[in-house]
């Protein structure tokens, strides 16, 4: 499990086609809607997170990774009953630390997309959770335990996520 | 400047994308409010998702009622059997219930007392969540092109659910009791204690606002106050399962809910409550030793005397029973239970077993589609009865069946065993 430090001339740069750009965001927002309903364990996985941290480090650029980030958070917020912009905001910032991060690192082995998922996994929780409370008001309970086996449970389910993605995504 | 812009470019973007969200965040804070219109974007976001979910849940229902109705065929006799014992037993439970009821309803009329009604019901599918678990609320395939409108109440046969929130053409959305800014009126059985019940952000229920010193008892049911507007009274909502104290002299009152919130399929939308002034019973219940009467074998009557209808107390038993069983499942047809059902022909949904007052006589809005007109006046019903076959079944426009039975003359001979000869399953036969 090595995470090697390279610049950015020796990381691979991916693009992803139109149809998988639009439909593989639906599909997470979809699945994580609809199968919660069957299987309610499922509530503590975050497809769309995993999706956007996914097309972050493939695509290795900032601004398509926070506007990426950004409208699936906004797609999600959109079928819950709390206001906009809760998940946008913590999935813009995951977008952007993503693909900076994907600049910086080389992210291709599981090891390393295990680890990077439930540092974003760690980030996003704490960004909504600010906000939620800090500008929403809303009463938020933080579970140490639950946060930690939501965290690794999103980063083996990432690690899979992540298989799936490689076999769309296109050298540039 | 240009070279600074160039830099931190990504940066510059990046806050001005966050501060736009912060700033839309802040406006949909401030301006919330129950008359607000729904953002363009969430009608967008729902008109992508929930067509892909009805088709899933249509191919998934569709799938699996072929296995039940085709396959899955195995015990359904010794089911059969099962439920015929278990309606006899129920008959006799009735007898004493509707007694009961017969009482309260005099002493209401006295004291003119008017009392909600759940009227006119509609069956919803849960096609598909939220998927937060900050944000307990299930989508259902009816909208307001189905006549539904926001603040009306979602059940099941188990117990309450939670309320229509944001209604759209085709589908809408229903926030469930145990989400953290739900609320409902609620009073505990027994004790007569009333509370609000909330949502925690844990996805708990806790019944809030009631004393410290009071004593509630772990088990005890829950049932709605009818205080909110929203739930008629009498509905369950759950079981104490714990008691904690609470800030400023109040108790926390955990419940667990009756109904699964976690795995809900089918339910019922409340779409018309009706007020009534409680009116008293114009002819006597039937009684015990009727429905006893009709279960204890007995020699059947000569011919000549089915035309004059027999003795007044043979013909009592099975003209009560014959009124009677149908009115179990009559009533359902009116009320809760048969207003949900005949909607997607697939509900199994009933009334929450509460003492709960259905009306008789009111109409389900969905039954003409898929029931005769008499159905709530438990004709349908009665064809699966030992004595369904029966005038007084089958009388249309009844409005009571115990009146029925008062009224109508048994033309058959009046032994119920015979009638149920024929059928090998029935309870009453020897094995």
């Amino acid at each position: 499990m090595a995470i090697t430090y390279t610049s950015g001339e020796q990381v691979e740069v991916y693009r992803f086609s139109i149809p998988a750009t639009v439909l593989i965001p639906l599909a997470a927002i979809f699945l994580q809607a609809f199968v919660p309903l069957r299987f309610p364990f499922f509530l503590i996985f975050d497809l769309p997170l995993l999706v956007t941290i996914g097309f972050a480090t493939a695509r290795r650029n900032p601004l398509a990774g926070l506007l990426t980030g950004g409208l699936i958070g906004i797609m999600q917020d959109a079928l819950t009953h709390q206001p906009i912009g809760l998940y946008g905001i913590s999935k813009t910032v995951v977008g952007f630390g993503a693909s900076s991060l994907g600049i910086k690192l080389d992210v291709e082995n599981a090891g390393a997309r295990f680890l990077i998922t439930i540092f974003f996994f760690a980030v996003h929780e704490v960004v909504y959770f600010l906000i939620a409370r800090g500008l929403v008001g809303l009463r938020m309970a933080w579970s140490w335990p639950h946060e930690l086996l939501s965290g690794v449970a999103n980063a083996l389910l990432g690690v899979l996520v992540f298989m799936l993605l490689d076999r769309v995504k296109q050298r540039t | 400047m240009e070279s600074v812009l160039g830099r931190y470019r990504n940066l510059i973007v990046l806050v001005g994308v966050l501060f736009a969200q912060v700033l839309g965040l802040a406006v949909q804070v401030k301006r919330t409010t129950p008359s607000e219109p729904t953002r363009l974007i969430r009608i967008w976001a729902i008109g992508a998702v929930t067509p892909l979910e009805k088709a899933l849940v249509w191919t998934q229902t569709s799938s699996s009622n072929v296995w039940h109705n085709y396959f899955y065929l195995r015990g359904v006799r010794a089911e059969n059997r099962a439920l015929k014992a278990e309606i006899e037993r129920m008959s006799l439970e009735r007898v004493r219930i509707s007694q009961d009821a017969d009482q309260a309803r005099r002493l209401q009329a006295l004291l003119g007392f008017k009392e909600q009604f759940i009227s006119q019901t509609m069956a919803a599918q849960v096609i598909g969540g939220s998927g937060s678990e900050l944000s307990r609320s299930v989508f259902i395939d009816k909208g307001n092109r189905d006549g539904l409108k926001p603040d009306m109440a979602v059940i099941t046969a188990d117990g309450i659910v939670g309320k229509v929130l944001h209604v759209y053409r085709t589908t809408s959305e229903v926030l469930l009791i145990n989400d953290q800014s739900s609320g409902v009126g609620a009073i505990l059985d027994q004790t007569r204690l009333q509370g609000i019940l909330n949502g925690t952000a844990a996805g708990e229920l806790v019944l809030g606002r009631v004393m410290s010193d009071e004593t509630v008892p772990p088990g005890e049911m829950v049932l709605t106050s009818g205080g909110d507007s929203i739930f008629p009274k009498g509905l369950p909502i759950g079981k104490v399962t714990k008691i904690t104290p609470g800030s400023d002299l109040f108790l926390n009152i955990h419940v667990r809910p009756t109904a699964d919130l976690s795995r809900l399929e089918e339910v019922l939308v409340v779409t018309k409550i009706d007020e009534r002034q409680a009116q008293p019973e114009q002819s006597g219940g039937a009684r015990a030793i009727d429905i006893l009467a009709a279960r204890l074998p007995s020699v059947p009557s000569k011919p000549e005397n089915a035309g004059k209808g027999a003795s007044p107390a043979t013909s009592a038993a099975p003209g009560s029973v014959a009124a009677k069983t149908p009115a179990t499942t009559g009533v359902g047809g009116n009320g809760v239970a048969g207003n949900g059902a005949p909607a997607t022909g697939t509900s199994t949904a009933g009334t929450p077993k509460a003492a709960h007052p259905v009306t008789p006589g009111s109409d389900a809005q969905s039954a003409p589609k898929a029931t005769p007109p008499n159905a709530g006046n438990g004709a349908p019903a009665a064809r699966n009865t030992p004595n369904a076959k029966s005038p007084a079944g089958d009388s249309p426009g009844l409005t009571s069946p115990n009146r029925a039975s008062a009224t109508t003359p048994s033309p058959k001979p009046v032994n119920p065993q015979a009638d149920r000869k024929p059928q090998p399953d029935s309870p009453d036969t020897p094995h």
